[in-house]
């Protein structure tokens, strides 16, 4: 929801970033505010997912300028685990599988991680167990899953929505939905759609990255921007998607073509 | 030049060994202690009579081996990637017996599983402590204790047992039944199955001087019965830290599976940090048989462990875990053997090691299989973890298969800590150093958790955690 005057949750000026010292993101302006849910599409390689990574701290990005503040605080000075505890939460496109943590001590100490930077005390095996379970609903996700290894075994949709389950828990300032997307059956897609809508409040913002239209029927967004050769290229409402759709990218391309006057 | 140098190290090597042999042929046969059986005084005297002559020859016979062998060098290929020569540099002596009877209770009581609180035996460098023992939690069927207080019913049956794997011409085995004047004994009678699990507790004591100490185990478990054991080799004081003193502990584990038996066997060795322990475990399976080892190497500045599987019948199954993790300057060398002679065999073997700091992984895996052991499934996976660029770590599957109608397969992996999982645990507000410790505890867990006794799973957790990276 768009909210007249609300805090400004995240501001992008004029990013850029390599990897392997290929220039991936070439100057990215965004700004997020409090209740807004933002979409960013675009083809593959635009820099999308680039730009995820680099707002999540992944070390084999190198920012080569811009500025990125989140909550009046310089994001890119920060360690990714200073970040996460600050309320800047990535859902993994590729989610990782863990073999010999169970989801639920990895739960719990991502949890109590957070809790202890706050200064508040770590909740213990039982407190916790209350806790998770209450979240649990967010996802529908079956108890037995906090037993098993993190996302080991876990079909394409079960790792999303064990990425939902981290964020209802986590309860980010700022969510970033990395192609949260794709891979999902319908049934899936709209469990992991709830769930984020659930977790959409008046004072945090979420970023949704994708590359299919179908997401927006279901998280409806307040801007949609359009990213191409490491750029935003074009932002508007949700019509934009449904333009996009229609059209396809070539028309985002020559519109901006035009703008500019090439 | 150089021949000149060679020989007169061998020289060297063979004076240490004979040095050793006469230091541990001087140990004193145990006093005994009261028998489980309630025969007549004179029937025991006569039973400790004639096993000390039994013994005698089988001492004998050891040292007269041994007198033939000399102490290894890197230039065997046994011993090619573990280099000895710190422990010739050492003059042990043997620990002082009054250190036996020292050892109040309450240091015991931290080292006791709850699971095996009255199901445990207590060594003191080697020598039986009966006042630190418990069996009171064990039921009819299994005897637990030492040598001297076997039961009249099994007596007559020790020669078959006792110094009789394979193997026992190896120099450190050779060694140990040099020395050998009591044991710790478990038996278990056919047909029954124990539940409460059986701990044997081999502590070392650090003194003022350097010492050796030589534990030796027999294990017979007879035809369908079951058992779980811990073995555990450890320091009184704590493990972690470093003490001047070095030690030797030169153990010898027999067991035997007899047909359709069950075996379930950790074997802990988290010695002190300037140990040298050579450990030797030798099995024998019957017709029909399982068995299962879970080695977990955590202690001694050197440490070797010798595990041998020898089959004796056909549809045996075997599953061995090891989990080495060192740090410092530790080396760790397990040496794995699995001989099959008979057909059907199933054999699952993981070793997961974990090199930190300038530590030395040795593994050697070798499985042979017999023309005559035709379908055979012997599976081994050695996966390891270089944690430091430090870190060396040695790793060689020896398949030897003579049958042709076999699977057989083996795998051997080396790597680091996966920089994408570490990132993923960041991005949940895990620090740095968490993250590496989650992940290592992880690759550790699936070893540890095949321990049955959940007490024993927690403390290794523990000790594993108690690291620093």
């Amino acid at each position: 929801m768009i909210i007249e005057n609300s805090e400004v949750i995240l501001s992008v000026r004029d990013l850029t970033a390599n990897v392997d010292s290929n220039q991936i993101l070439k100057g990215v302006n965004l700004e997020l505010k409090a209740g807004e849910i933002h979409a960013i599409m675009g083809p593959n390689g635009s820099g999308k997912s680039t730009l995820s990574k680099v707002l999540a701290g992944h070390p084999a990005y190198e920012v080569t300028g811009g500025e990125v503040i989140f909550q009046g605080q310089n994001l890119l000075e920060m360690e990714p685990q200073e970040r996460a505890r600050g309320g800047v939460f990535l859902a993994f496109q590729y989610p990782l599988e863990i073999p010999g943590v169970s989801n639920v001590d990895f739960l719990r100490v991502a949890y109590n991680s957070g809790r202890k930077a706050k200064g508040l005390e770590e909740l213990d095996a039982f407190d916790f167990d209350e806790l998770i379970q209450e979240k649990l609903d967010v996802v529908k996700m079956n108890p037995s899953f906090l037993s098993r290894s993190v996302n080991e075994g876990f079909s394409g949709g079960e790792k999303k929505r064990n990425e939902i389950l981290q964020m209802a828990l986590l309860e980010p300032k700022l969510a970033i939905l990395d192609e949260t997307d794709s891979g999902l059956d319908i049934d899936a897609l709209k469990i992991v759609a709830n769930g984020v809508n659930q977790l959409a409040k008046p004072d945090n913002a979420t970023l949704m990255i994708t590359h299919y239209q179908r997401l927006l029927s279901y998280i409806v967004p307040d801007f949609v921007h359009v990213m191409e050769g490491g750029r935003i290229i074009s932002s508007g409402t949700k019509e934009l998607a449904l333009e996009l759709e229609e059209r396809g990218y070539e028309w985002v391309r020559e519109e901006e073509a035009s703008e500019v006057g090439v | 030049m150089n021949s000149q140098v060679l020989k007169s190290t061998s020289i060297n090597r063979d004076a240490y060994l004979t040095g050793l042999l006469n230091l541990v042929s001087r140990v004193t046969p145990p006093q005994p202690s009261p028998p489980a059986g309630r025969g007549p005084e004179r029937v025991l005297e006569g039973w400790l009579e004639e096993l000390e002559g039994w013994l005698e020859g089988l001492r004998d016979r050891s040292s007269a081996i041994l007198l033939e062998e000399t102490f290894p060098s890197t230039k065997d290929e046994a011993w090619r990637f573990t280099d000895l020569s710190p422990l010739l540099q050492v003059t042990f002596q043997l620990p002082e017996t009054s250190n036996v009877a020292s050892i109040p209770s309450s240091e015991i009581t931290p080292l006791i599983f709850s699971e095996a609180a009255d199901s445990r035996l207590v060594f003191v460098n080697g020598v039986y402590a009966p006042q630190l023992s418990s069996v009171a939690g064990l039921p009819v069927g299994v005897f637990a204790g030492n040598l001297t207080a076997l039961p009249e019913n099994y007596r007559s049956s020790i020669p078959n047992y006792l110094g009789k794997q394979h193997g026992a011409t190896e120099v450190f085995t050779a060694l140990n039944t040099a020395g050998l004047t009591d044991a710790a004994v478990v038996w278990v009678s056919k047909n029954q199955v124990i539940e409460t699990p059986i701990h044997l507790l081999f502590i070392s004591t650090l003194s003022d001087s350097p010492t050796i100490s030589q534990p030796r185990c027999l294990v017979v478990a007879e035809t369908n019965s079951q058992v779980t054991l811990i073995e555990d080799y450890l320091t009184i004081s704590d493990w972690c830290a470093d003490k001047s003193h070095p030690y030797f502990v030169n153990t010898v584990t027999e067991i035997w599976a007899q047909e359709n038996a069950q075996i379930n066997h950790s074997r802990i060795q988290r010695n002190s940090n300037v140990a040298f322990h050579i450990g030797k475990t030798a099995i024998s399976q019957a017709r029909h048989s399982r068995y299962t080892c879970n080695a977990i190497n955590l202690g001694g500045k050197i440490s070797r462990h010798n595990l041998e599987v020898y089959q004796t019948g056909q549809e045996t199954e075997t599953t061995l875990n090891g989990l080495t993790m060192i740090a410092g300057e530790q080396l760790a060398d397990t040496h794995s053997a699995l001989i099959l002679n008979h057909p059907h065999s199933t054999s699952r073997q993981l070793q997961k090691n974990i090199a930190r700091d300038r530590s030395h992984v040795v593994f050697n895996g070798r499985v042979f299989v017999a023309k005559a052991a035709q379908l055979t499934d012997a599976g081994q996976l050695n996966r390891n973890l270089l944690l430091s660029p430090k870190a060396r770590i040695d790793t060689k599957p020896q398949l030897e298969i003579i049958a042709d109608n076999v699977k057989c397969s083996h795998g051997a992996t080396v790597s680091q800590l996966d920089d994408e999982e570490v990132f993923y645990l960041q991005s949940r507000g895990l620090d740095k150093v968490s993250a590496y410790n989650l992940l290592v505890d992880a690759f550790a867990a699936e070893i540890l958790n095949q321990i049955p006794l959940n007490s024993v799973g927690i403390m290794l957790s523990q000790c594993i955690a108690c690291r620093t990276i």
